[in-house]
């Protein structure tokens, strides 16, 4: 290595690294706040960043697990967990059966129209959903859906359609026209050509919407706060921190543990997707 | 036709809803009814007249433009950093899109955590002695320091960070809305990142060799030939940025649920309030609707600079 690479990467090191420290500090904290004994967190005179270990401590050597067993056996946080994945699937589904001919068609469709109806949807994805739960909350308990999971997956879709419409459009214009040209002179009818030509073709790009369009539904706070009291219909989100909280009092170790789990999930998915990701934002509306 | 089922449905999912937003903040609708006396914009009157309303309002807009503020600066720093290929790149960009992949409303709590009135770790490394063995090292001291600095400043009233009674970073009022435009920062910040990250590695490689062949070297550089060509792509991650802050609910309700005393409220958490909590339906969007002139600005300028992106 010569001496001017070592200079331009240890530069890189060093505003990389700092930004990294402060960015993913949060998440440190709640390591090892989730693994500490009472006795452990709950004492000043301890350094807060290792593992102290009082003699006769009731629960015993810290770091320890039960803190995290208890948010398993004592919680609604299965529960949770269970209602985040039913409605994330629900609307993954809803979303891929309206986005997909949508975005195709979009990518196909050349002409002012084509391209007005693409910039409507994308419109409205900045109406962000802080506007929206007043009336929606009015109407979902006309449909008599209050407290139901099923409110949520109902208008979830509202914001994944428009974000995922304009992802795949972005993407399906990248696959040259030949290839259904192609198929369909082979005797395929233009919607078999699109199941068995374009759509395997597209499967990282449908995967990228799978993937967003479940974060995005893990990710929402009003509606789920909004549409839904009952502790046990609750989403993760909101779960967390209404009633983990209770009161005044704070579980802290277990409030942690329960959102470390999603969390580090969800950062090892999005960053393996993230470039499509990026694309969605940048690449599809600008090519 | 194959447009048509995913058209149909926004329409009724987000257009009828905003248009009922609309005709609810015309009303005295209340929780429970979906119509109501048309009262014209006696809300919209209403509403701007309560102290409480204006706090939200200013709020917004200040958490609104100091975390992005902090948010550009951070990104454009980081994106050049990261741009050439190092070792361990992609564990760091792993940490460094933490923030932005984790729930809001679970990440906040995290910070509810740092936050804490007793507990806090923040407090706890300003004003221990950080070097093992009694090396006397205080980290308060450098910051008083700077802070008595800040002081002389106009208009400024900074304070200095007492030892023996430190800062309570939810409880006062300043403290608690500098917290917040942290937190909007940090978690906006990874996303801004990766935004102008890809702007910049999409500068095509022969621009930059031209750029250096023509004897353009860092600032020069930099300010001719990498900021015009980067800079549509950074205002758009910056609108998607203000967007993302001044709609969000959630780091104020779970930071400091508008206290101490509603001097944190925003436009969001107090149409919540309003609409939810205290069932005044009409009102609470009429609190909601103030939102819709800054969206419709930043949907304008979002299209001119796409075209712009789109010629270029």
């Amino acid at each position: 290595m010569t001496w001017s690479a070592i200079r331009s990467h240890g530069l890189s090191y060093l505003i990389v690294g700092p930004f990294a420290i402060v960015l993913a500090f949060p998440f440190y904290w709640m390591v090892t706040t989730a693994l500490k004994t009472n006795g452990d967190l709950y004492n000043l005179a301890n350094v807060p960043f290792k593992f102290t270990t009082t003699k006769g401590d009731p629960e015993g050597h810290s770091p320890t697990l039960r803190h995290i067993s208890f948010i398993f056996h004592q919680t609604h946080y299965v529960r949770w967990l269970e209602n985040t994945v039913f409605v994330g699937a629900l609307v993954v589904v809803i979303t891929l059966v309206l986005a997909l001919p949508a975005g195709y068609a979009l990518a196909r469709l050349s002409g002012r129209l084509g391209q007005s109806v693409g910039v409507g949807i994308f419109l409205t994805y900045l109406v962000p959903p802080t506007l929206l739960f007043l009336p929606l909350s009015r109407v979902i308990s006309k449909l008599g859906l209050e407290d139901r999971l099923w409110s949520l997956v109902l208008v979830y879709p509202s914001f994944t359609v428009p974000f995922s419409v304009w992802l795949l459009m972005g993407f399906f214009r990248t696959i040259p026209l030949e290839l259904e040209d192609a198929a369909m002179m082979d005797g395929c009818s233009r919607l078999t050509a699109l199941w068995r030509v374009i759509f395997p073709i597209s499967l990282p790009g449908i995967l990228t919407v799978v993937i967003f369009t479940f974060s995005l539904c893990v990710n929402d706070f009003v509606y789920a706060i909004s549409f839904i009291s009952i502790s046990s219909n609750r989403t993760l989100s909101v779960g967390v921190p209404t009633d983990l909280i209770r009161g005044d009092v704070f579980f802290w170790q277990s409030l942690m543990a329960a959102t470390l789990i999603p969390s580090i999930l969800l950062a090892l998915l999005y960053n393996s997707f993230l470039n499509r990701f990026i694309e969605g934002f940048t690449g599809g509306a600008f090519r | 036709m194959l447009i048509g089922p995913a058209v149909l449905f926004i329409v009724l999912l987000v257009g009828v809803p905003l248009g009922l937003a609309v005709y609810l903040s015309l009303t005295n609708a209340t929780a429970g009814s979906l119509t109501g006396h048309w009262v014209g914009f006696h809300n919209f009157v209403d509403v701007w007249n309560t102290p409480n309303f204006r706090t939200a309002l200013k709020n917004t807009i200040v958490f609104t433009l100091a975390s992005q503020a902090l948010v550009v600066v951070g990104a454009a720093i980081l994106a050049h950093a990261l741009l050439r290929p190092f070792r361990g790149r992609w564990f760091l960009r792993f940490l460094i899109v933490l923030p932005w992949a984790a729930p809001v409303a679970l990440s906040t709590i995290g910070f509810l955590w740092i936050f804490d009135s007793q507990f806090s770790v923040l407090n706890w490394t300003l004003v221990h002695d950080l070097l093992p063995g009694g090396g006397h090292f205080y980290l308060y001291k450098p910051v008083n320091w700077l802070l008595g600095g800040i002081d002389h400043l106009p208009f400024v009233h900074a304070g200095k960070v007492d030892p023996l009674n430190p800062p309570q970073w939810l409880g006062q009022e300043t403290l608690a809305k500098l917290s917040i435009i942290l937190v909007q920062a940090w978690r906006i910040l990874p996303f801004a990142t990766v935004i102008f990250l890809a702007g910049l590695s999409s500068i095509p490689a022969e621009v930059e060799d031209a750029a250096r062949m023509d004897g353009a070297t860092g600032l020069r550089k930099f300010w001719h030939v990498t900021l015009p060509l980067q800079l549509p792509i950074a205002v758009v991650a910056l609108l998607f940025g203000i967007v993302f802050t001044a709609t969000d609910m959630t780091v104020v309700y779970v930071l400091t649920n508008g206290g101490p005393f509603n001097s944190t409220q925003v436009l969001t958490t107090w149409a919540y309030q309003t609409g939810i909590v205290s069932s005044s339906l009409g009102e609470g969007a009429a609190v909601s609707l103030y939102l819709l002139p800054v969206l419709a600005v930043i949907a304008i300028l979002m299209l001119r600079f796409a075209r712009k992106v789109e010629v270029s």
